[in-house]
Order: structure tokens, then sequence, then C-alpha cells
């Protein structure tokens, strides 16, 4: 048997393992590689840059822990961007399992810049009903979400009372790993209220935001964790994206790697068979 | 019976649909208020229908576990999860407080639900390698620009892209490449699938609220 037979034939798992130790290496000897700011990343950092300081913003978490590892770092990176400049935020979540995630980064970072909850941030949890929800939000916060996360009445809550509708708010950050997500928001918030949005969403979907970039419906766009990197980078708050950078310079190359070696083997045994 | 089974739900379509698109342009509250009422009344509907789901999957699942179909042992696991959740969230988490901090229920989600939607994911990575192996193959000129364009940009989106190319100059580093395919080739097509998907939405909106489309009452267009 040649080579090429035996590593096509080669078991799957051992692919698998060399995947996970190419994955783990970098993680705990990190490399250090050079990480450099794209023009998206950086028209994200810049739009929320703009926003006057003490703003009222809105964020959407929508997505759920399957998703976590890649937009965590992100909606971490932007609620600590947004509460050093004094803005206040206003969540929402359009994905049942998610809430409770962007509930711990508000009150974890919340808790660490001495933000009040009510007066500087509130949660408003999960809503049924995807873009219908978007809608509604943007015609009134109280009708739609009477209750804030933990079933307290929006009344109750003084940031509340300075805001009902997009007239008062500056930006609208959605993070998003599909949908309902950032597309929808466009659609349904930014075409219809002409909010400045920014987006940061998992690799896989941010291609497809693209045309809203180019058309400025969107300020900027980060897009998976490598986006999340560079946005950390522009704040000067390194975190774990930036650590799972090299575990993910690995993995693509490993992957490559992969693509280039089957099509070798492929095309040998081809021309050896004639 | 035609009034009720065919009529009614056509008018009732129409108006639903041409107030709502009203409501984007005309913001009167003879018009914004009556939309109002439809978002909420489907925000409840949508709600209820979780309801329904739920129910739907203990009857599903119920069912093939008494019948002993194929793979009815997962099934239990299901049915077992999804009513520990309702116990303890209905139960055992002070009431309507479940989503607290500190409560059994944001345990379980941390240390359950989280840990084990994660690792599903991640798993994509072992597959995504095995079928780079063995299924990506370029067999034509297409897969080839494919296996170009893939290579630009997955290697280009990392810092190994940087610093692999770091000493070329500016132009013809990967990261400029990546970012050059995506804001470009890449955008021109889906902006293209985006345009093509947007008018047919349109067009089949048009024909659901002019009642030329029925499936959605399970007959065919008349």
């Amino acid at each position: 048997m040649s080579l090429g037979d035996k590593l096509e034939k080669l078991d799957r798992r051992w692919i698998f393992l060399l995947m996970g130790v190419l994955v783990l290496l970098p993680l705990l000897f990190p490399l250090k590689l050079p990480i450099a700011v794209s023009g998206p990343a950086s028209r994200f950092y810049q739009a929320v840059e703009n926003v006057p300081n003490g703003s009222i913003v809105v964020i959407s978490g929508d997505f759920d822990p399957a998703s976590a590892p890649e937009l965590m770092p992100m909606t971490n990176s932007a609620v600590r961007h947004l509460f050093r400049k004094n803005c206040r935020i206003i969540a929402l979540e359009l994905w049942p399992g998610g809430p409770p995630l962007v509930d711990g980064v508000l009150h974890r970072i919340g808790n660490e810049l001495g933000k009040k909850y009510g007066t500087d941030y509130v949660n408003l949890g999960y809503k049924s009903g995807n873009e219908v929800v978007m809608l509604a939000f943007g015609s009134t916060f109280s009708g739609t979400f009477p209750n804030d996360y933990s079933g307290t009445p929006v009344s109750k809550l003084p940031l509340m009372e300075d805001v009902d509708n997009f007239d008062g708010v500056k930006l609208l950050v959605n993070i998003s790993a599909g949908t309902p997500g950032t597309k929808e928001w466009v659609q349904q918030a930014q075409g219809r209220y002409h909010i400045p949005m920014v987006s940061g969403s998992t690799a896989v979907q941010s291609p497809e935001l693209y045309p809203y970039l180019q058309s400025g419906q969107l300020l900027g766009l980060l897009g998976g964790m490598a986006g999340a990197a560079e946005y950390e980078k522009s704040t000067n708050f390194l975190g774990p994206a930036t650590k799972g950078m090299d575990a993910q310079s690995s993995a693509h190359v490993y992957i490559m790697f992969l693509i280039l070696l089957g099509n070798v083997i492929y095309f040998s045994r081809r021309g050896a068979k004639g | 019976m035609d009034l009720l089974k065919r009529h009614i739900p056509i008018y009732l379509t129409a108006t639903v649909g041409i107030l709502t698109i009203l409501s984007f342009f005309i913001p009167h509250p003879l018009v914004a208020t009556p939309a109002g009422w439809l978002l909420d009344w489907a925000i409840v509907t949508v709600a209820s229908g979780y309801v329904l789901g739920a129910a739907n999957v203990l009857k599903v699942n119920g069912e093939d576990v008494i019948k002993q179909k194929a793979d009815w042992p997962y099934k239990i696991v299901l049915l077992v999860s999804m009513i520990a959740m309702l116990i303890v969230g209905f139960f055992m988490s002070g009431g309507t407080h479940f989503l607290d901090e500190g409560t059994k229920f944001t345990w379980a989600y941390n240390n359950l639900y989280v840990p084990m939607q994660a690792t599903m994911f991640s798993l994509l990575a072992f597959f995504i390698a095995s079928a780079a192996f063995r299924a990506f193959r370029i067999r034509t000129v297409d897969a080839g620009l494919l296996a170009i364009a893939a290579l630009i940009v997955m290697i280009g989106r990392v810092p190994v892209g940087q610093w692999l190319t770091k000493s070329l100059p500016e132009w013809a580093q990967l990261p400029v490449w990546a970012g050059w395919l995506l804001e470009w080739p890449q955008n021109a097509a889906k902006r293209g699938i985006a345009i093509g998907a947007g008018l047919g939405v349109m067009a089949t909106g048009l024909r659901i609220i002019l009642g030329i489309e029925r499936n959605y009452m399970r007959e065919d267009k008349s």
C-alpha cells in the first residue's frame, strides 16, 4: 500500500486529535502573533467612539451559548467601551437561550466600573416574536417590555423614564448569531427609524452583512473572534478574543494544509491510475 | 362554509398586511394604533406557540418511548431533561425570580446548558477538518477559484496571515487581499442574491395580501 493509499484511508480520529492539539497548544503557550485591525472593525470602534458621552445606547444580544465563545468577547468589549464613555445601556435579547449571558456581562462589567442597575443600565430580557418584537420595540420600549429581565416593572427604572423609543437612542449595537439578528434589525429598525447601528456577528454570518456595511446602514462590523480581537486591540483591553487568535490561526492553517494534502493525494492517485 | 373557510381568512390577511405596510409610511394614530395592536397580538400568538411546542415535544417523544421506536433511550434523556428543568424553574428557584443569580435554575443553565451547547458547536471544527481532507476536491475551475479564495480569506483573516506577509508591500499582504475579496467580489454576489430574494419576498407578500397565494390555508390557488 502506497503512502497516498494509507493517508486516504487514515482514521479520521487522527485528524481530530491533531486539530485538538493544534487548538490547545497555542492556548497554553501563546505565540502572540500581531493583530491588524481591519476596516470594518475600525469603523465599529469609531462609531462607538463618536457616540456622545452619557448617551443612551440599545444593545440587542441575539445569540445563545452555542456561539458564546465567539460572541461573548465582543459583547464584553462593547459593554466596557460604552460604560467607559458613561453611556447608559438598554439591553434586550431575541434568542430564548441567551438572556443570562448578556445579563451576566452587564452585571459583571457594571459592578467593575461602578455602574448602577436601573440608572446606568437595564436588561429587558427576552421576548418571543423576532421581527415583530423589533417593530413593536421601535414604537414603544415600555409597551413591548413592561417588565425587565428579573420581573421589575420598567416604570420603576429611572433609565426607562428618559426614553421610550429610538428617538432618544444614539446607537443600536447588535450582537448576532443568526436569525433574528443583524439583518432583521437593519430591515425592521434601522431602515424604519434611521437609528445609527453597528453589528458584531459570527464569522460565518458576517459576509452576508457586508452589503449593509457598504450601504452605510451598518456603521461598523465585527466578524467573529477575529473581529472581536481587533476591537479589543482598538479599545486597549486585550481579552479572550486576543488569546484565542493564535489557536484560530493554527486551526485555519491546519485546515488549509488538509485541503491541499487531500488534493495532492487525489491527483497523484488519479495520475497513477491514468 | 365558503365564507368561513375562504373569504374571511383572505380579507383578514389582506387587512392585516395592508395595515402593517401602511404603518411603515403613515405614523398617524389612525394607522399606528391598530398596527400596534396587531404587533401585540402577533407577539402573544408566537409566545403561546412555545406552549404548543413543549406539548408537541412531550407527545411525539413520549409516544416513541412507549413504542420503543428508534433512538428511544435518547428521547428519555430529552424528556427527563426537559421535565427536570421545568420543575427546577417552576418550584425550586424562587418562583418568578428563577432567573436571578444564585438560583438552581441559573446554576443548571450555567453549568449544564452553556457547556453542552458550546461543546456541540465546537465539534464543528473537527468535522470541518475531516471534510477539508476528504471532501474538498478541486475537480473544476470553479472549485479551484473557491479554494484560492478560501486560502486567502482563511489565512488573511487571522494573525498568521499578517505575520507571514508583513515584509511584503502593503498591497501584497494577505489581510489586504482578504479584505478586498470580502468587500468587493463577495459583496457583489451577496448583494445580487439579497436583491433577488427581496424582490421574491415582495412578490410573495403581494400575492398573499391579494389572495392569489393561498397555501397558508392549505389550499391551492383557484
